[in-house]
């Protein structure tokens, strides 16, 4: 498992996570203007932390976990955030 | 007159506005690629879209403006919707044509 991803788990550690599935696209974007400066990665990240919150707000609660991976070693991320109830 | 009045002018002036990488015809990132199908699909297709790549200080002003880190950003009527995964979602769930209904054309 590559670094970035390893820094990206121990980070979304604090959503106490049901379920983190972070997947490397960064082969397919490899090339593009912008991806010299981090990968491309999919999270799939269920958990209870997100329960009454709107998507803006969850997708918020993820960048502000990762921090400034955000700017250094992330170029891109297709998120989904879900509770264990929309499963 | 500053960046951000800039972009709040911008967003309250134009009922749609895509803030994106490239232009509608020729998106610089697929997430933006995405957005613009997604708003074409619900049958917006007046929409203005701003492009990042030409202006350093719109890129990092529209993250400070919605404190959002990413690319493209979608508002309507002057409210920050989301990015692409927001847009994709809403678009499954029928929000998206639903909030966008009047604006169709």
């Amino acid at each position: 498992m590559s670094a970035i991803i390893e820094m990206m788990r121990q980070r979304l550690a604090a959503l106490a996570p049901e379920h983190l599935d972070i997947e490397d696209d960064s082969a397919s974007h490899a090339g593009h203007a912008g991806a010299k400066s981090g990968g491309h990665y999919n999270v799939l990240i269920v958990s209870a932390c997100f329960s009454g919150k709107s998507r803006i707000e969850r997708q918020r609660m993820v960048y502000d976990a990762l921090g400034d991976l955000m700017q250094q070693g992330i170029h891109a991320l297709a998120l989904k955030t879900l509770t264990p109830d929309d499963l | 007159m500053s960046i951000q009045d800039t972009i709040r002018q911008t967003v309250t002036e134009n009922p749609v506005v895509l803030f994106m990488k490239g232009s509608a015809q020729f998106p610089q990132c697929g997430f933006s690629g995405r957005a613009v199908q997604i708003l074409k699909a619900c049958g917006v297709n007046n929409f203005v879209t701003v492009d990042v790549l030409a202006d350093a200080e719109i890129r990092q002003g529209i993250k400070d403006y919605a404190s959002w880190p990413t690319i493209p950003q979608l508002y309507v009527n002057g409210e920050f919707l989301g990015g692409s995964d927001i847009m994709y979602e809403m678009y499954q769930s029928g929000e998206l044509q639903e909030v966008l209904k009047d604006l169709a054309n």
